[in-house]
């Protein structure tokens, strides 16, 4: 009899990890490079000739936020990016990826500007490298240069409540060391 | 859960919009290379890493256009840098992760998948030779031996 | 008007579902006739407003009725015809539907042929029928009714996905669900004799039929979709280990297994509760199956779009149904299950040990398509399990299988002896093993490990299998016993669908090239010109066309038009291949971009044997199904008692 009860047994366990996977995304890739130092890159800004390097932000969190005048949910969170440059002293560097600076900057004019600089990655060269797949993406590093988290997908109200504000004030007050 | 899966079907319009936005193009490439081993190499690695934009396809079958930058990313790598295929791979897995893979490699996480099949059909046999062995001590009844003399003798 | 009698003939099919359900359970127990013979006129019931509704749900695809949501989400008035009645089950809510009447299709069938079991079973096996029709008419009707009206009517409709605008899966989704859901009358028979608590003999020979049955279909139904997926996606792939591909893999292989094992009981009254086990576990993976393609937890291009509400249906319909009939299972299938002496030289031990094999590739094929789920849902890692997984592993189990395929058929019930199975066997051997080194040798470009490999194993199926059926069958050639030579035509249709896979994926040659008009490149013995581009308008795309000739030493052979197409409701450019199809090779040529000017990149393949697969797989149908022309032995009275079933 015994035995017998081995088929129920097994698929017992197979439906509570199917149950399981009802609540999961099977789509979303967890970023590997969380922990990591955040890839370097030297890009054009959008608004002058000069080239901009992350390596100038060390010293202070900041935020990395990929972003296109084509992609349909930057338009949700965007809004919500101005109203968080407004309302905190935080450093938000807006990577426009595939792109053309004439969109880009159509685009910024017409939702308004958070970003502090904007870099053009028209081939999407730096995207790989910070392990982009898709837009919007948003990477929070800390003081050193350490990526310390990635949004994918769009921001929102929530997230920025509860996951985003949070973290940056445990990365001001150096609360986070790296391991 | 709600907001789980709101969140979800974001993240999926997202995905889905990037991807057929930037379609437009066939992903039949002529890239040019220089020994036939570099070819074989981006054919294998092409077919082994994932779009990670798609639903569920290869780097080789995907018109996306992310699975068309990394397939230059590869070319490149091979061709004009001329890295081999590990180190391809490891690119890939230090920005992607171990999604991108095809392939699972052979680590603590996926040693029961690697070794399932051996398992399953270990015990299987295992099970059956149990059987076999009960079975040699049952003793035929009269009725049964009539029969298979019956068969044999066709 | 027609929605509305479409969407009740549904709720009167429930109803009659219902009914076939419970009373003739209710008549069983209580011993009385005429409420088991209920079940019939029920199962006609259920299926003649299934079919109405059906009917209905068509005929608003015919007539361009956008009032229908459905309707309007899956067709446009400028489709052609064919294309309007496949879009009927193009997507979740109406294959859901034609999953329900195919469903009730194969109830009426029981019903009308089960003449030769007692009532008492026919009349369970129907209601145990009766409770999974309920489930899907519950599913459609409270999450995915196709009958859902727009309040405001639009012009026109959004159209089928041009993918699905093909007459090969146009076809292929019907014939895969006959297999699917047949595996629904095996289940209904386990179910039925757990609770009779006996298992004849001659109930194991009727179970077997509509097992071969539904298993014919979706072994065709399968074939379809890889054939079609060959020529329609451009890339010449025919396999690629998706989970949705996988989903219909896993109750194909155990329903292998299902019908080996039939034979055991049926021939020698013996495992009965192993069999019963894999009829429940047939059909348990077609649940699976559904669960896995419209729940949303795998991705896949072949995944119907969903919502969770109906994943947790789902889930919860499959821990009803598969959970009831495990627990029963559990608990009473000690009572039916019978042991019969067998050494370990005999059929018997080959025919469990290729249910072994079967169920062990099953499990396999199973644990890598939800391994990434696993992990995931413990929080230990997301990765992927893809092709090369699935191919390094499944080989080494097709090995020992094909192996006991030939060592199944000369080998005798119960107890046989190595000496002799030597004797019968040895010249097949050495006739595979020249085979295995001289084709190669002789005939193909390279000497290759693997292709020896392959070679080796379908020469000793299809050698052993013509041994069998030219020796052994006792009636000689000139009045065929129909019932072995069905069964060595299936087995011989394996080997040459291994034969195909086994050359296709070592001698494929495959190239991408830039090309001006007038360029050739040179493929083996074939030179293949690029003549130009042309644009076409057709039905409801536009097409750019490419024209290739193909020469072999300087004569024309053929000529090639593959084509991309821009489909008026896309953005997306569909490859249709220009395709020169023989049996020992398939030239493939698909149209990439425009390079410049004038030249065009291009993808040429050389397929060598590829039709051999789709080939081998009709040959495996058509073999099953001849197996169930029996002939009735009249010329040996003597012989009534003694069952006499050969495969």
């Amino acid at each position: 009899m015994n035995k017998q009860m081995i088929p129920l047994a097994i698929f017992s366990a197979l439906v509570i990890f199917l149950a399981i996977g009802l609540t999961l995304d099977p789509k979303e890739v967890p970023s590997p490079l969380i922990g990591k130092p955040a890839a370097n890159f030297k890009l054009q800004k959008l608004y002058s000739d000069e080239a901009f390097s992350p390596n100038e932000l060390r010293g202070e969190p900041w935020i990395l936020n990929i972003w296109a005048s084509w992609c349909v949910s930057c338009r949700q969170e965007h809004t919500l990016l101005v109203d968080l440059a407004k309302e905190h002293p935080v450093t938000i560097v807006g990577l426009n990826y595939k792109d053309t600076p004439s969109e880009a900057k159509a685009w910024l004019q017409e939702l308004g500007n958070p970003y502090q600089v904007t870099v053009q990655d028209p081939n999407g060269q730096a995207g790989i490298d910070w392990g982009v797949y898709g837009v919007p993406e948003t990477f929070v590093m800390d003081r050193e240069g350490i990526i310390r988290y990635k949004f994918t997908g769009p921001l929102t109200k929530k997230r920025i409540k509860e996951t985003l504000l949070p973290l940056l004030s445990e990365l001001k007050d150096n609360k986070i060391q790296v391991k | 859960m709600k907001i789980h899966y709101l969140l979800r079907s974001i993240l999926f319009s997202f995905l889905a919009f990037t991807a057929l936005m930037h379609t437009a193009n066939a992903s039949i490439e002529t890239y040019p290379f220089e020994t036939a081993q570099q070819e074989k190499d981006y054919n294998v690695l092409i077919d082994e890493l994932r779009c990670l934009v798609c639903q569920n396809q290869n780097l080789a079958d995907s018109n996306a256009e992310l699975a068309q930058d990394l397939r230059k990313q590869v070319h490149t790598m091979l061709v004009t840098e001329k890295k081999d295929k590990d180190s391809v791979v490891k690119f890939m897995v230090e920005r992607y992760g171990d999604f991108v893979l095809y392939n699972p490699p052979v680590k603590s996480q996926t040693l029961l998948l690697w070794a399932g099949p051996f398992i399953f059909l270990l015990l299987g046999i295992w099970f059956l030779m149990r059987i076999v062995k009960q079975s040699n001590s049952i003793q035929p009844t009269k009725n049964e031996n009539a029969e298979h003399s019956a068969s044999k003798s066709e | 008007m027609i929605p509305e009698i479409g969407h009740f003939s549904l709720i009167l099919g429930l109803a009659f579902a219902f009914v076939l359900a419970t009373v003739p359970l209710f008549g069983n127990r209580h011993k009385h006739t005429a409420l088991m013979q209920l079940a019939v006129p029920a199962a006609v019931g259920q299926f003649v407003f299934l079919a109405i509704s059906f009917g209905c749900l068509l005929y608003s695809f015919t007539v361009d009725d956008f009032s229908v949501k459905y309707v309007a989400d899956n067709s446009n008035t400028q489709l052609p015809m064919i294309f309007k009645v496949s879009a009927t089950w193009g997507a979740h809510e109406g294959s859901l539907l034609l999953w329900a009447w195919i469903l009730t299709g194969w109830a009426l069938a029981v019903s009308l042929f089960s003449k030769t079991l007692p009532l008492s079973l026919q009349s369970k096996m129907l209601s145990v029928l009766g409770m999974v029709t309920i489930g899907f008419i519950l599913f459609i009707l409270l999450t995915s009714n196709p009958f859902e009206r727009l309040l405001e009517i639009p012009q026109e409709g959004r159209s089928l996905n041009p993918l699905l605008q093909d007459i090969g899966l146009a076809i292929h989704p019907p014939v895969l669900y006959m297999g699917y859901v047949g595996m629904a009358v095996t289940f209904a028979f386990a179910i039925a004799v757990l609770i009779e608590g006996k298992f004849e003999m001659a109930w194991a020979r009727w179970a077997k039929t509509w097992a071969i049955v539904a298993w014919a279909f979706l072994t065709l139904g399968i074939s379809l979709g890889s054939w079609w997926a060959y020529y329609e996606l451009g890339w010449g792939g025919w396999w690629f280990w998706d989970p949705v591909e996988n989903a219909s893999l896993l109750p194909w292989i155990i329903a292998t297994a299902l019908i080996h094992s039939l034979s055991i009981t049926a021939s020698r009254g013996s495992f009965q509760s192993w069999t019963l086990l894999l009829a429940i576990l047939a059909f348990s993976l077609s649940l699976l199956g559904v669960f896995l393609v419209r729940s949303g937890v795998i991705t896949s291009v072949h995944a119907f779009a969903t919502d969770p509400t109906r994943g947790i249906y789902i889930l919860v319909f499959l821990v009803v149904v598969v959970g009831a009939s495990l627990s029963l299972y559990a608990s009473h299938a000690h009572k039916v299950t019978q042991r019969k002496a067998f050494s370990l030289v005999s059929k018997d031990t080959l025919l469990l040990l290729n249910n072994v094999i079967l169920v062990t590739m099953m499990a396999t094929v199973l644990l890598g398509t939800l391994y990434p789920l696993i992990l995931d849902a413990l929080g230990v890692a997301k990765l992927s399990v893809g092709a090369p997984y699935f191919n390094s592993v499944m080989l080494p189990l097709t090995v020992p299988l094909a192996l006991l395929m030939g060592l199944g058929f000369v080998t005798h019930w119960r107890e046989d002896s190595s000496k002799r199975l030597l004797n019968r066997l040895w010249l097949p051997a050495v006739a595979s093993l020249l085979v295995a080194f001289l084709v190669p040798l002789l005939l193909l470009p390279d000497v290759s490990g693997l292709a020896i490999l392959g070679l080796l194993m379908s020469s000793w199926i299809a050698f052993t299998a013509l041994i069998w059926l030219l020796k052994e069958n006792s009636t000689g050639l000139v009045k065929p016993n129909m019932q072995k030579f069905g069964s060595a035509l299936a087995h011989i249709g394996f080997a040459v669908t291994l034969t195909g896979i086994t050359i296709t994926s070592i001698y494929s040659i495959e190239k991408d090239v830039r090309l001006e008009p007038g360029q050739s490149y040179q493929i083996n013995e074939y030179q293949f010109k690029f003549i130009g581009v042309q644009q076409k308008q057709v039905d409801n795309y536009l097409a750019s066309e490419g024209h290739i000739k193909v020469f072999v030493d300087d004569k024309l052979l053929t000529e090639l038009y593959p084509q991309k197409r821009t489909y008026m409701s896309q953005v997306m450019p569909m490859t249709e291949a220009g395709i020169d199809a023989e049996l020992s090779r398939d030239l493939f040529v698909a149209l990439g971009e425009k390079l410049d000017e004038t030249a065009w990149s291009v993808r040429i393949q050389y397929k060598p044997f590829i039709r051999w697969i789709w080939l081998g797989s009709i040959l495996m149908a058509v073999g099953g199904v001849l197996t169930l022309f029996q002939r009735r032995r009249k010329d040996k009275p003597e012989n009534v008692n003694v069952t006499e079933v050969n495969a």
